[in-house]
Order: structure tokens, then C-alpha cells, then sequence
């Protein structure tokens, strides 16, 4: 390689280096905005913001969907498996809202620690399958939860 | 010979008479696998167990998405061959590339927001994956804009395959965007390593379709460079015998 061809070669090496870094420090500088959402467990620690509007992410909790008198207000608790938080929302749910689901809701805690949202949106999974796979996976993984309670019975 | 190929690559006139044979057959191809991809996709794949029949969107959507990053690398890759070997070919492939590569951000865009609406219940969310493909389609806005703006075609080329090295930071953001950081889209359903979470039924389809649009890249990419080459060259001889041979 001739040293003209070196020479470029290496200042763009230095530059494309140098963006990478600047642009890894400012992520890093910016990284808690750039969450879209704060899990339970963030929120039970003190890392949500108090002041502003945020948005709150984790799994539906099952049996804990309810419904308000008024028929459009829905309450339930959104969990990852460490932390709770119970979400009001008066509204439409999207579609792939149900329990177990992820959900992603924006809103801000009230003083009795509930988290009222004014919008909910459903974060999807990145698993897809034909319904008959879920169907067989879902009665495979009952199974075998059984045969472990079993275990435990017998034990 | 690979060698002797790649320096006969590299002049206007021996790639103008290559492009012009290969054309015809990425083509060709290209239909086939579509017509494929989108028959398999749409009517003979199974329904999703959650999304029901709104998941085919993603049959135009993933392989749109990463055809937008794999054209943008193509481009940057370019973009340094023409910055240190200062080779005409290369530069003629960072321009060609950009309004293809323009187009599959858009498509990408617009049918995750299509999805977005019924599944999420929003049209647009500003999560990091959503921003960063965003600041994609501006880079390719940028680069046809900067192109344009200037006259002379080989300082043009050199600028824009600046502004595409710069940019290319921006690929690994995408990526591991939904890794990184909470984010509302989900995260990879195929990865190279370790198992797809996707059903083999879904997954032939999608990987058809994804192919299917490299084929169209590689058709419209040559065509656009035979375009580029003809208006740079124009003050050639071969070019004007051409076009002596076409009038009659």
C-alpha cells in the first residue's frame, strides 16, 4: 500500500473512531432518557422521576384485571416478578392487552402510590407461532409444572 | 483471476457491459422469490397465536428494516474504498445505493407504524429503536441532498462517502437498540447465533422475503450505477459510440 493511501486510510480510521467514541459517551451521558420505561423495580427504588409524567413497563399480573363500575375504567398490577405497581387507566386497551402480556403505560403516581395512566400500550414478545404450537408448548409447560408439584407433594 | 476480475470491475465501460448482462437475471430472480416469499407469506403460513393474521405485515417489514442497514453498509464500505483508493466505481455504488436504501427505511417505517396502531395502540412511539431508524432515513436524506448539491460528481462523491462513514454509527445503535435500552419494539426474533423464536413455518417465508428484496437491491443498484455511469462518462468515446448505435 502506498504511504498517500496509508496516510487516508488511517485519518478515516481516527474519525470514524473518534464519532464512535463521542457517540458511546453521550449515550452513556443520556442513558437513563433514553429508557422508554421504568420497570417496578426501578420505581420501588426511588429511580422514577416524582415531578414529571413517566412511563411505567412490566407483565400484566394475572387475576389482577379489574374492572371499574363505570365499565372504561380498568385497574391492574403491573409486575416483573419483584416489584409491583398497581395502574389505573380509563380508556381503550389495545388488542394484544391481557394478562401476562407486557404493557408499557404512561402516567403518574398518585399520592396512595397508584400509578394513573393516560395511555397504554402493549409491548409485543418476539416470539411468533402458529396457535397450535402455543396450544402444545402451553399444556407441555402445565405438565410439567404439575409433575413438579407432584414431586412436591410427595416429598 | 479474482483480482484481474475486481480491476475489470473498476472500469465505467467493462461494469457498464457486466451490469447490463447480470440486470435480466437479478430480475428474474427477484420475481421468483417475491411471488414466492409473498405466497407463502400471506396464504399459506399459519396465524400468529397472539397477533392473529396482522403479524404478516412483518413479511414486508423485517426484511425492509434490514435491507436499510445492510444497504447503509454496503454504502459506508463503498464510501472508504472511494475515499482511499479514490476508485470510480465505488463512488458510483455510495450514490446509487442511497434513494434504494431511502426507500426500504421509509417502507420499514411505515408498515412498523401500520403494526404499530392495532398491536401497541400507537402510531409512533420515541423508543430508541424507532429514533435511531428515523435518524437513518435522515442520513440517506442527507446524503442525496449533499449529493445534489454539488456540481462536480467526484467532489460530491467524496463528500457524501464522508457524511456515510460518519453515519455508520448509527448501524450498531439500531441493532442493539432493543438490547441496550427498554424499549417499546420488541428484540430480535432471529439472531445468528442460537435458535430463531420464530416457528419454522413463518420463518421460510420471511427469510424468502429477505432475499427476494436483496435481489431487487442488487437489480436497481446496477441499473441506477449504468444510469450514473453514462452521465459521468459522457465525454468518453465508448459512451458516444453507444449512443451513436442506439440512434440508429
Amino acid at each position: 500500500m502506498n504511504p498517500i493511501r496509508k496516510k487516508r486510510l488511517t485519518l478515516i480510521g481516527l474519525m470514524v473512531a473518534g464519532i464512535g467514541v463521542a457517540t458511546w459517551l453521550a449515550l452513556n451521558a443520556f442513558d437513563e432518557n433514553l429508557m422508554f420505561f421504568f420497570s417496578p423495580s426501578e420505581i420501588a427504588e426511588g429511580k422514577a422521576p416524582t415531578g414529571h409524567p413517566f412511563r411505567v413497563g412490566g407483565l400484566v399480573a394475572t387475576d389482577s384485571v379489574k374492572r371499574k363500575s363505570d365499565g372504561l375504567t380498568t385497574s391492574f398490577t403491573v409486575t416483573d416478578n419483584a416489584e409491583s405497581v398497581t395502574v389505573e387507566y380509563t380508556g381503550i386497551l389495545p388488542d394484544l392487552f391481557r394478562e401476562g402480556q407486557g404493557i408499557v403505560a404512561m402516567g403518574q403516581l398518585n399520592q396512595s402510590g397508584v400509578f394513573v395512566a393516560s395511555e397504554v400500550l402493549a409491548k409485543h414478545d418476539e416470539n411468533y407461532m402458529p396457535p397450535e404450537v402455543a396450544e402444545s408448548l402451553k399444556t407441555a409447560h402445565d405438565e410439567a409444572v404439575g409433575a413438579n408439584q407432584n414431586q412436591v407433594s410427595v416429598q | 483471476m479474482i483480482v484481474r476480475f475486481f480491476h475489470q470491475m473498476g472500469s465505467p465501460r467493462y461494469f457498464y457491459g457486466v451490469a447490463g448482462k447480470l440486470i435480466p437475471w437479478f430480475m428474474v430472480s427477484f420475481l421468483i422469490t417475491l411471488v414466492l416469499g409473498l405466497y407463502y407469506g400471506l396464504f399459506v403460513a399459519p396465524a400468529d397465536y397472539q397477533q392473529g393474521e396482522s403479524y404478516r405485515i412483518m413479511y414486508i417489514h423485517v426484511p425492509a428494516a434490514w435491507m436499510s442497514m445492510f444497504i447503509y453498509v454496503v454504502m459506508a464500505v463503498s464510501g472508504l474504498i472511494s475515499l482511499v483508493w479514490r476508485i470510480k466505481m465505488t463512488e458510483v455504488v455510495v450514490i446509487s445505493s442511497a434513494t434504494v436504501g431511502a426507500s426500504f427505511t421509509f417502507l420499514a417505517l411505515a408498515t412498523g407504524s401500520l403494526w404499530g396502531k392495532p398491536m401497541w395502540g400507537s402510531w409512533w412511539v420515541w423508543d430508541a429503536r424507532l429514533t435511531s431508524e428515523l435518524l437513518l432515513l435522515f442520513l440517506y436524506l442527507g446524503i442525496i441532498a449533499l449529493h445534489s448539491a454539488i456540481e462536480d460528481k467526484r467532489v460530491a462523491a467524496r463528500a457524501v462517502s464522508i457524511l456515510a462513514l460518519v453515519g455508520v454509527v448509527n448501524i450498531p445503535i439500531i441493532h442493539y437498540s432493543v438490547e441496550w435500552w427498554n424499549t417499546l419494539h420488541q428484540p430480535a426474533s432471529i439472531t445468528k447465533f442460537g435458535k430463531p423464536s420464530m416457528d419454522m413455518s413463518m420463518l421460510v417465508p420471511l427469510l424468502t422475503m429477505a432475499i427476494s428484496f436483496k435481489l431487487y437491491y442488487g437489480a436497481v443498484v446496477l441499473m441506477r450505477a449504468r444510469a450514473e455511469i453514462v452521465e459521468r462518462e459522457r465525454n468518453a468515446r465508448w459512451v458516444q459510440e453507444l449512443v451513436q448505435e442506439e440512434a440508429k
